[in-house]
């Protein structure tokens, strides 16, 4: 990555102008030709430095419920677990972790009982107790990183 | 999971997030390019987008680094059992910091897990993210009655949340 790569990754991490031609507006706050800012986003994008370009929405804001799952799971039952948990589509991403509670998913549903059905259903399929952990108050959310 | 700021949308704006949530085109002009995909006018496009990022429903438009390619490797999720009275102020504070990306408070669940407040700290190495997680016990002080960082070994699984999926 070189330092327009980088200028362009640091400015563009927000505030992308709505309106006709939004890249020749960033173009020239970059000292670039709008075709190059485009093409450059697009190589960032093909090599993976960028995972995205576009809107982030505030999922939480377009209806549904999202809960935080923990669960413990002891090494022998762990890839099992872990299948029968993947194999939900309402389970949006799953990380293991260091920690005693090892298994840490997010659940996407429609509404609160479906929420807590789908907990007890995963509970029952794995023999294992769910905790969940409901954001109840969120303080910040910046995904802003300087390259 | 609270509810409590849901906003109406129209079949519109519907089409505009669903066309959208992947991301832009990168053409010229990314917002014609919508228009024409969903047979709208563009200035309605606009309109509709410039409306939706003023009502916090879209978050920011821009970019999204893989935070692993620009060097950031140690990804922390730090926890804190802090007092339910004084979370509010401590976690703005702690949500304030500029090496924490997401600031939340969450249920304790007794005794398994005693914390509350949970804040995601991003550092090159493990030395920087260590200083980070100083930084927050000293911003604190008494009010950490302990803490920990769990630090993710494996991504499971990895789809992103949508609308539609769920509908």
């Amino acid at each position: 990555m070189n330092e327009v790569d980088r200028s362009i990754i640091n400015h563009m991490q927000e505030g992308f102008p709505v309106c006709e031609r939004p890249f020749a507006i960033l173009a020239e706050q970059l000292n670039l030709e709008e075709k190059e800012l485009m093409q450059r986003v697009q190589a960032l994008l093909d090599d993976g430095t960028l995972s995205r370009f576009g809107p982030l929405y505030n999922i939480e804001m377009l209806g549904g419920v999202y809960c935080l799952v923990a669960m413990q799971i002891p090494e022998h039952d762990l890839e099992k677990v872990i299948e029968t948990v993947n194999s939900y589509p309402e389970v949006a991403h799953n990380y293991e972790r260091t920690h005693e509670l090892n298994v840490w998913f997010v659940l996407a549903a429609e509404t609160e009982s479906q929420l807590e059905g789908l907990l007890t259903d995963i509970e029952k399929q794995t023999g294992y107790p769910t905790f969940a952990m409901p954001k109840l108050d969120e303080y910040f959310v910046r995904l802003k990183f300087d390259a | 999971m609270r509810n409590s700021d849901k906003t109406t949308l129209d079949q519109i704006d519907r089409k505009i997030i669903e066309a959208t949530q992947a991301g832009f085109p990168i053409t010229a002009k990314p917002y014609h390019s919508i228009a024409q995909l969903l047979e709208l006018e563009p200035d309605l496009v606009i309109e509709r987008i410039g409306k939706l990022l003023e009502q916090g429903i879209i978050r920011r438009i821009g970019v999204v680094p893989n935070h692993y390619r620009l060097g950031y490797r140690s990804n922390g999720m730090t926890v804190w059992d802090v007092p339910d009275e004084k979370i509010n102020e401590l976690g703005k504070k702690v949500g304030g910091l500029d090496f924490v990306s997401h600031c939340y408070h969450r249920p304790r669940h007794l005794p398994d897990w005693p914390y509350n407040l949970f804040a995601m700290v991003h550092g090159r190495d493990q030395q920087t993210t260590d200083n980070y997680v100083s930084e927050i016990a000293d911003i604190l002080g008494d009010a950490n009655r302990q803490h920990t960082v769990l630090y993710s070994t494996r991504i499971l699984k990895k789809t992103g949340m949508r609308i539609g999926n769920t509908q």
